[in-house]
């Protein structure tokens, strides 16, 4: 099996997030590995380790986001690249799955990409199936586990977490899989693979060595961003003497309210 | 003339959902500004009776796929469709509400048509004949205005809950067209498996949520037969959210948790609430045994009224919540729902 796992690297979660003159900052918290990427390069890894082959990580950002290729590479990944490019900066999600698929057709004979359903920075979730789109491959998104994996009949059973349960889903290879939480558990990077990582040569592919000739630019704009209002809550404290009290109190005054 | 406003209608085996009736009042909303009209779309087998549903929640024209290869959502079929039904009726704005297929779907539409995409949308305003429209990032920590000033149509996905539900005029029609030509799908859906969350969170009106306190009761005594530490704590927790269950059912409310419990194997991932499970906006939001973790919180802060019971009173929900319970849930939960059964006359 070829496989890729696209990755992003991304705040903390944790990171507090600050705004001014539409300047996003999020102070000394880390860049760390986008954390739903994390399950997608352990589904890669896990896949070869089933099937054999080899584990690609792909990440577009600044050079800062070799650090995020590090990590996947720390993790178990076999080669890492990262395509980077003044002229994608700033790029919207049509720039960004054009650059990637673009990547993916460089590196060939691939027969999986992975993804994470999202980054925690954008929040989009449309990276993954706009890739599919852009190669032309079935895009299996929010997938929650693996059923079937035949390598040589080159075709995937997956479930697809819907809002109603799962989807079960067959597919031909190649294709785009984008994972959610529950696939795996991601596990975390061994001595080694931190050390091997740590001395691994990354190279980087500019959007003319993908085959790029131009860059496009992005058909998205965003005038401004704020932090949400405040919101100002003064929290009504419901006491009593023992529980039934208060569970009385607290029912009333939900009712008061017209809450329910 | 063809309408500039297109809403696609997500339905599950021929139920429209309800967040597909708000996309359709937003909608009405944005007619108004640009002039027209608005087109719903609707893919499936048999699904008559979601295109009359689409006209009494307010859609003027509806554009019906009606055939056995669109029976179940795929996307690459009903993105094919959708861009080029977009495309032929020279659509400005495509609406859908946010759900799993959907933000696959929009992504790909936004491919085929090369627009722009924006999900997950919150609020809007349309200024100069173009839809501004305002989506959280960074797990609601900030708020992006976003506009597609390049291309045509913008593709917006809206948020579940954020928009009011349109009053449904019975008998309302209008003009209902057949349209063929989806492309082969390169996928086959084989089943569905029922979800193991119970109340879909997204849509609930009331969330009852259970935190680490589900775990934490000094009283109870597990069987005997249990000695591993961790199968104990999963034990105690599983009465903590039976106490939950029972509140939630009740409530007619959907059950939620935080990432520390699903993490700590107490539920499943499924009914995780937080920047890394489901962003929800209900009515009501009962948070017991939860602190409050700033992931949890970017998951839960929109909702309209916040309880929280928690044994903490330091405990950073209590700044977001209407009405706080410092106590132990073990406690204060089972008298609360009784004390509601009383009054619900249940």
């Amino acid at each position: 099996m070829n496989i890729v796992v696209c990755v992003k690297q991304t705040p903390d979660t944790a990171a507090t997030i600050t705004v001014q003159d539409g300047k996003v900052s999020w102070g000394d918290a880390p860049l760390v590995l986008n954390p739903w990427d994390e399950f997608a390069v352990e589904q890669a890894l896990r896949t070869k380790e089933a099937h054999g082959g080899k584990v690609t990580a792909l990440s577009l950002g600044p050079e800062a986001a070799r650090e995020a290729l590090k990590q996947a590479l720390a993790m178990g990944c076999d080669e890492a690249i990262l395509v980077s490019d003044p002229a994608l900066e700033g790029g919207d999600s049509l720039v960004v799955s054009k650059a990637l698929a673009a990547a993916i057709n460089k590196i060939g004979g691939i027969d999986l990409a992975f993804f994470g359903r999202q980054a925690v920075d954008s929040d989009t979730g449309v990276t993954g199936p706009q890739v599919a789109r852009r190669l032309g491959w079935p895009a299996l998104s929010l997938v929650a586990a693996v059923a079937a994996l035949d390598p040589n009949g080159k075709s995937i059973t997956v479930e697809r977490m819907i809002d109603e349960g799962r989807q079960v889903v067959k597919s031909p290879l190649p294709a785009v899989i984008s994972v959610v939480k529950e696939i795996n558990e991601p596990r975390y990077p061994s001595f080694m693979g931190i050390r091997k990582a740590s001395k691994a040569e990354i190279p980087v592919w500019s959007a003319a060595a993908v085959g790029l000739e131009s860059v496009p630019s992005a058909v998205l704009a965003w005038p401004e961003i704020v932090a949400p209002p405040k919101v100002e809550t003064k929290c009504e404290l419901i006491q009593g003497e023992t529980p039934e009290q208060i569970g009385s109190k607290l029912a009333d005054r939900l009712l008061e309210e017209k809450v329910i | 003339m063809s309408n500039k406003v297109f809403v696609y209608v997500d339905h599950f085996n021929g139920v429209g959902s309800v967040s597909s009736w708000e996309t359709l009042g937003a909608a009405r909303k944005v007619a108004e500004a640009l002039g027209g009209g608005v087109t719903a779309v609707v893919f499936g087998q048999q699904v008559e009776g979601v295109a009359k549903a689409a006209f009494e929640h307010g859609a003027d024209e509806v554009l019906l796929g009606d055939a056995p290869a669109l029976k179940d959502y795929r996307p690459e079929p009903y993105a094919g469709l959708l861009a080029k039904l977009a495309k032929e009726g020279s659509a400005e704005v495509v609406l859908m509400p946010t759900s799993g297929r959907t933000r696959e779907l929009a992504a790909m539409v936004a491919v085929d048509l090369e627009t722009g995409v924006t999900p997950d949308v919150v609020s809007f305003e349309v200024k100069s004949g173009k839809v501004v429209a305002t989506r959280p990032i960074y797990g609601g920590k900030l708020l992006t205005k976003e506009i597609c000033p390049k291309a045509l149509p913008h593709i917006i996905t809206l948020r579940s809950r954020a928009f009011p539900m349109p009053e449904p005029t019975a008998g309302r029609s209008g003009t209902l067209t057949k349209v063929e030509g989806a492309p082969q799908g390169l996928t086959e859906v084989v089943e569905y498996k029922a979800s193991e969350a119970g109340v879909s969170l997204t849509d609930a009106a009331v969330i009852v949520s259970g935190g680490r306190g589900t775990s934490n009761n000094p009283k109870l005594t597990p069987p005997a037969d249990l000695k591993d530490e961790k199968q104990i704590e999963i034990w105690k927790a599983q009465q903590g959210f039976a106490l939950i269950r029972g509140l939630a059912s009740i409530l007619k409310a959907a059950v939620g948790a935080s990432r520390a419990a699903v993490d700590a194997g107490y539920v499943p991932y499924a009914n995780q609430v937080g920047q890394t499970g489901k962003v929800v906006s209900p009515d009501l939001y009962i948070a017991c045994g939860i602190s409050g973790a700033i992931q949890h919180l970017a998951g839960m802060r929109t909702s309209k009224t916040i309880v929280a019971i928690n044994k903490d009173a330091e405990a950073p929900i209590f700044k977001l919540a209407r009405f706080g319970v410092v106590g132990d849930l073990y406690d204060v939960v089972p008298a609360f729902t009784q004390a509601l059964k009383q009054r619900l006359g249940k």
